[in-house]
């Protein structure tokens, strides 16, 4: 048995072909080098993010969270609930302590749930993987198993909001959280301290529909990763990775500039350093070629 | 999913009682203390012709068209930059949410609205399957204006698409079913159950 077993919500973003796939992998990996097990919520579905505001009222919102941990409750009764999506994180978390702050919303919930016979108790933790490698495995564990460490790569650790805000992982700051340097030190790698955009909105799914709005913030994102000599951004967030990563082009167009910045997972940076190859550590996935990390991995 | 807009009238005078009914956490509205520090928190915020304190100042003015037909709250990225400075513990970004989906309701948000609108195709999407469908969303984003410029746009973003093929992490399996959830009749099911409840108590509001 795994040393660590959790009830996973993996959300839409990371299925097979989707924009996370390559963050989906990358986990499997290094949950195979950490013996952590994730036992996927069977048919789980969409938490309905933090843009479903405009279509659902705030009880079918909260009930399509109520779902899962109905779900996880039935199949995973001893398990805590784990995320590694941000806004999924997110969305299950706060629907959670909604449900705790007002016993009201939470019996329409299940009410509505008796459709299709499924009931919730709400008691459930809701985790994002982040704090089960701090918090669960730790920074020395993870340290101890590094054999190929991320000598000179300098990675600006980009956390974004919603990994950060407004749950955030307890003991880390909101303005300023360690927890990535940290993550890449122990890693063999160099955190860059004086990363000013760590926890810059990139504009999440507005940048669908404010595509010049949000762009200019991921053109600052991107900026100041240069001005601090970047190799690599490194992020947990699926949308942040995507927003930074798959823009870039168009940036470019529109602002003169000649990005080429690699943006990648903190899983992918622990396959690597656990010394897994390009291809187990999604190295493949990237639009942008990692090329300094895949010449750790190749060594 | 609309509100009786008769009982709504009757209480114009006082908007702030109905946004403590109707939106999502609006009885917090009255505790705010208007310091001003949310208003500077907002990452669109050169965008947002009223600001959160603003608008929470113009609920208490009772200023309901003004409030509901702006485009403000659809500047709001979920940042939650607000939530965890704000000195009174208002759930700002839940409020913006709450009066954003109201505004909707009512047909009061401004057409057009990319936001308003992305939203809404968000959850239709997610809602048909029990799972999003990106490449379904992404097309339906480029075909939005219609379907010259949706192959414009689709040419312009063509590279993009074509980058995330080849990443492997768009599929265009997905156009022919993709993922979804095995019982997305018992979720729809679910949902519309959760949304009977909920309009009913909307339209018991004022009566
Ligand atoms: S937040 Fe995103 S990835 Fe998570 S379930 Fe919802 S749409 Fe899917
Ligand atoms: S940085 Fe962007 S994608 Fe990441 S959580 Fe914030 S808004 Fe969402
Ligand atoms: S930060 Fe809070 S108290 Fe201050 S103006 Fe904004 S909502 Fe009001
Ligand atoms: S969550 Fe919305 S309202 Fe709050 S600071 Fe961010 S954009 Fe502004």
């Amino acid at each position: 048995m795994a040393k660590h077993e959790y009830s996973y919500y993996p959300g839409c973003s990371s299925q097979k072909g989707a924009s996370g796939s390559n963050l989906q992998r990358s986990v499997d990996t290094m949950c195979e080098e950490l013996d952590v097990k994730l036992n996927q919520i069977p048919d789980w579905n969409c938490c309905s993010a933090s843009i479903g505001y405009g279509g659902g009222g705030v009880l079918p919102r909260m009930t399509l969270s109520a779902r899962n941990i109905a779900l996880s409750e039935q199949h995973h009764p001893d398990q805590e609930i784990v995320a590694t999506c941000a806004a999924c994180w997110l969305a299950t978390k706060e629907a959670q302590e909604r449900f705790e702050d007002d016993p009201s919303m939470m019996a329409e919930a299940n009410q509505a749930l008796a459709e299709a016979g499924l009931e919730f108790k709400n008691k459930k933790k809701i985790r994002h993987m982040v704090e089960v490698l701090i918090e669960d495995i730790g920074y020395d564990q993870i340290g101890s198993g590094v054999k190929r460490p991320l000598e000179g790569l300098k990675v600006a650790g980009y956390v974004g909001c919603q990994t950060n805000r407004p749950f955030g992982i307890d003991g880390e700051s909101f303005e300023n959280p360690m927890y990535l340097d940290k993550l890449v030190d122990t890693l063999g790698g160099e955190s860059i301290k004086t990363y000013e955009k760590k926890v810059q909105c990139c504009g999440g799914a507005l940048a669908f529909s404010e595509p010049v709005k949000s762009q200019e913030m991921i053109h600052g994102i991107i900026e100041s990763a240069y001005d601090n000599g970047a190799d690599v951004i490194a992020t947990p967030c699926p949308l942040c990775q995507a927003n930074v990563e798959i823009y870039q082009d168009e940036i470019n167009a529109k602002y003169g500039t000649k990005f080429d910045m690699p943006v990648v997972y903190y899983s992918q940076l622990i396959s690597v350093a656990y010394g897994r190859d390009a291809k187990d550590s999604s190295l493949d996935g990237q639009i942008i070629k990692a090329k300094k990390l895949e010449k750790i991995a190749g060594k | 999913m609309s509100t009786n807009t008769g009982t709504v009238e009757k209480y114009r005078n006082n908007f702030l009682k109905e946004v403590e009914a109707n939106v999502e956490e609006g009885d917090w509205v009255k505790m705010c203390m208007q310091c001003g520090v949310c208003a500077g928190s907002c990452p669109l915020g050169k965008h947002w012709a009223h600001p959160p304190q603003e608008i929470f100042m113009m609920i208490r003015a009772g200023k309901r068209e003004e409030v509901l037909t702006s485009d403000s709250m659809w500047m709001c990225t979920s940042c939650y930059n607000c939530i965890v400075r704000c000195p009174r513990e208002l759930p700002i970004t839940h409020i913006m949410h709450g009066l954003a989906n109201y505004a909707k309701r009512l047909g009061l948000a401004p057409k057009a609205q990319p936001t308003a609108w992305f939203s809404q195709v968000f959850w239709d999407n997610m809602m048909k399957k029990g799972r999003v469908n990106e490449l379904k969303l992404g097309l339906s984003l480029y075909f939005k204006d219609g379907i010259v410029s949706g192959i414009k746009e689709s040419i312009k973003h063509q590279k993009l698409g074509m980058n995330m093929m080849k990443a492997k992490r768009m599929s265009p399996m997905e156009l022919f079913g993709g993922h979804g959830v095995k019982s997305a009749g018992d979720l729809q099911k679910i949902i519309k159950k959760a949304q009977e409840i909920e309009n009913a108590r909307l339209e018991s509001y004022g009566k």
